[in-house]
């Protein structure tokens, strides 16, 4: 068995490449990171980050282009398909949008027994509906919901249901790709906190992948920041909102809006937008937006260095 | 007393569907002083939208009518208008920015000539000079005025969304009203969008009527603030007066709701429950099945509206005279 102060997840290079009628996107390039057991990393960024295609390259639900996955020291990369499909049972995900990751013409009920019964783990039809209303109860679904379907339910409790499934095989790891992001405040303030208890219960680790930084904030223990499929900057989620070292953080934390009438921080407005992720050019991505590039950042791609202990940036400016 | 650019007055809204009487809106009033935004805050289906459309006489009809109220525009009613007259003021005197710029454009028109369009339409225009004016308003957005020749799936969202925004002011509309205007946005890019706006509203000297969910904007961009909740507006005052003196419990149950990077809580306090049914609403106060603070008159009896002071109000039993929620305020 795997030693359990190791990472729970280790992620070495990872890269994803599409092939696109204008040349190669560069959707993930060449990012590395690890998350420990019963931990939460944040993963944000902007549209076309690359923060969910590396959710889903770790799942290997698009194939990773290079680079080594290690799930509690397993390289991941290397199994054949019967032993993915059983490594799948450890590592789950839930996705963003309520209304279209379940099937509208399965009930509550059946859509959690699912994974049960695909994978084997109760082929008793009795003990697993057991289970499922088992589960219900831990994820806040009322028993009367049992036969009820998607269209008959909102946001809040279709989300249950896709936690409800990624918890069903009793996993280690969840990636969870913007799950609250279609919610309204007051019911994302609910699943937040279902959430959170859920990883205490169950010993969970989650990477949490969202646009939104007051709730990974709340939420992670640390953050990686991501643009234009580089990873740029990661630190502790403290340390990352007291101390952003990385002119896109900095731009970025500033850009939120803060629901308080006397916020001081001062706003760093950034210049045109995201340029394309199809053959970029040498240098650093983010140099033709960022207020102090030099030639040097326009020729040479910064790597990620540990600036401060458990702090990551990659950028010429601070080395 | 300031002119006011727009007054809303007991406005009842109804859809009337197969499934029932979607009460949208229940007796809501607002109004806007020149030149002031005025947030209009509420999570999903609270009847922000319906108020926006109902003032353009928007709302699609059937299922929705207007079943009683008063839209008063620079004091005349809208609602005695005819057809004919309200597409004179639509675009012109009141425009609306809507929330998704990728399905507001037409996407086979060039933007040059989308913005051109509402110019020939409402200030008599030619062609040409009406294109020469579209470019000026791309500028002024931050397009540069060459791109006027190219088709919205040319742009990206933030792009289209100013697009959207040079239509909107192309006439100078003495009312914005815009309806989460940033919701698809990156945060970034909102920053972008959301100063540009305010640089114009100040420019322009214009109205404003923000539909937004979002606390963060609300504080960043408006004068005033009004919450709303199934249809009606259940607190009201300035930003101070929201913001720092917030009494309306489910004010306050979205305030605990949010995540706040400046001041962070241990847990986050959601508000139980569901928003109620919209064919079905509580006889008393609508918040009244979420409330924490819940009495028995809240069940049967809608609560009245009283001020705290000459800005702030909500509507709410606790602050009547038997219930004063502090001894020490006055409300009236």
């Amino acid at each position: 068995m795997s030693n359990s102060s190791s990472p729970l997840l280790e992620v070495k290079n990872l890269k994803k490449y599409f092939k696109t009628p204008k040349g190669m996107l560069h959707a993930v390039d060449d990012v590395s990171f690890t998350i420990d057991r019963g931990r939460t990393l944040g993963v944000v960024g902007e549209s076309g980050c690359g923060k969910s295609t590396t959710g889903r390259a770790i799942l290997r639900i698009v194939e990773p282009t290079e680079g080594e996955i290690l799930f509690d020291g397993e390289d991941i990369r290397s199994l054949g398909k019967d032993q993915m499909r059983r490594m799948r049972t450890r590592m789950q995900i839930i996705f963003q949008d309520p209304f279209s990751s379940l099937n509208p013409r399965k009930t509550v009920s059946e859509t959690i027994a699912e994974p049960l019964k695909l994978n084997g783990i109760i082929t008793d039809k009795g003990k697993r509906m057991e289970r499922v209303a088992e589960i219900m109860e831990i994820v806040g679904l009322a028993e009367r919901l049992y036969n009820a379907y998607p269209h008959e339910l909102d946001g809040g409790r279709r989300q249950r249901i896709g936690i409800a499934r990624a918890l069903a095989l009793n996993p280690q790891f969840i990636v969870c790709d913007e799950p609250v992001s279609a919610l309204d405040v007051s019911i994302q303030a609910q699943i937040l906190n279902l959430m959170d208890e859920l990883q205490e219960k169950m010993g969970l680790t989650y990477m949490f992948i969202t646009h939104d930084l007051s709730v990974v904030h709340y939420f992670a223990d640390d953050i990686a920041v991501m643009y234009l499929g580089r990873l740029i900057e990661k630190a502790p989620a403290k340390e990352l909102f007291r101390n952003p070292v990385h002119p896109y953080t900095q731009a970025l934390l500033s850009a939120i809006p803060v629901p308080s009438i006397h916020n001081q921080r001062k706003r760093i407005l950034l210049k045109g937008e995201i340029t394309s992720p199809v053959d970029p050019k040498p240098g650093c991505r983010f140099a033709s937006r960022c207020p102090y590039a030099s030639s040097r950042c326009h020729s040479e791609e910064p790597q990620l260095k540990e600036i401060a202990p458990g702090h990551f940036n990659a950028c010429f400016l601070n080395e | 007393m300031a002119e006011k650019t727009i007054e809303i007055k007991d406005l009842v809204v109804e859809y009337r569907t197969r499934s029932g009487v979607v009460q949208a809106l229940n007796g809501l009033s607002l109004s806007i002083e020149k030149g002031k935004t005025l947030g209009l805050v509420g999570e999903t289906g609270a009847g922000k939208t319906t108020a926006g459309l109902a003032v353009l006489g928007l709302i699609p009809s059937p299922p929705g009518v207007i079943v009683s109220g008063e839209i008063l525009l620079n004091g005349k009613d809208l609602r005695a208008l005819t057809d004919k007259e309200m597409d004179q003021i639509r675009g012109d005197a009141v425009a609306m920015i809507f929330q998704d710029p990728m399905t507001s454009l037409n996407p086979v028109m060039t933007v040059g000539d989308q913005i051109a369009e509402a110019i020939k339409i409402h200030e008599g225009l030619n062609h040409g000079d009406a294109l020469k004016k579209a470019e000026e308003m791309l500028e002024m957005v931050g397009i540069p005025r060459e791109r006027a020749k190219e088709y919205p799936h040319q742009f990206s969202g933030g792009m289209k969304q100013r697009v959207v925004i040079a239509i909107a002011l192309s006439c100078t509309p003495g009312l914005l009203i815009a309806d989460e205007p940033t919701t698809a946005l990156d945060v970034t890019i909102q920053a972008q969008v959301l100063e540009m706006m305010k640089g114009l509203k100040e420019k322009y000297e214009m109205s404003m009527l923000m539909i937004t969910h979002d606390l963060g904007i609300v504080a960043e961009i408006c004068d005033e603030v009004s919450v709303v909740y199934a249809g009606r507006v259940v607190e009201h005052g300035t930003l101070a007066d929201v913001f720092d003196n917030t009494r309306h419990p489910y004010t306050e149950g979205l305030f605990n709701s949010l995540p706040n990077i400046e001041n962070q809580a241990e847990k986050l306090k959601p508000i139980r429950g569901l928003m109620p049914d919209p064919t079905d609403l509580p006889l008393g106060c609508p918040f009244y099945p979420r409330c924490d603070h819940a009495m028995e008159i809240c069940r049967t009896k809608k609560p009245p509206k009283v001020y705290r002071n000459e800005t702030h109000f909500v509507e709410c039993h606790l602050y009547n005279e038997q219930n004063i929620g502090d001894k020490e305020e006055k409300w009236r």
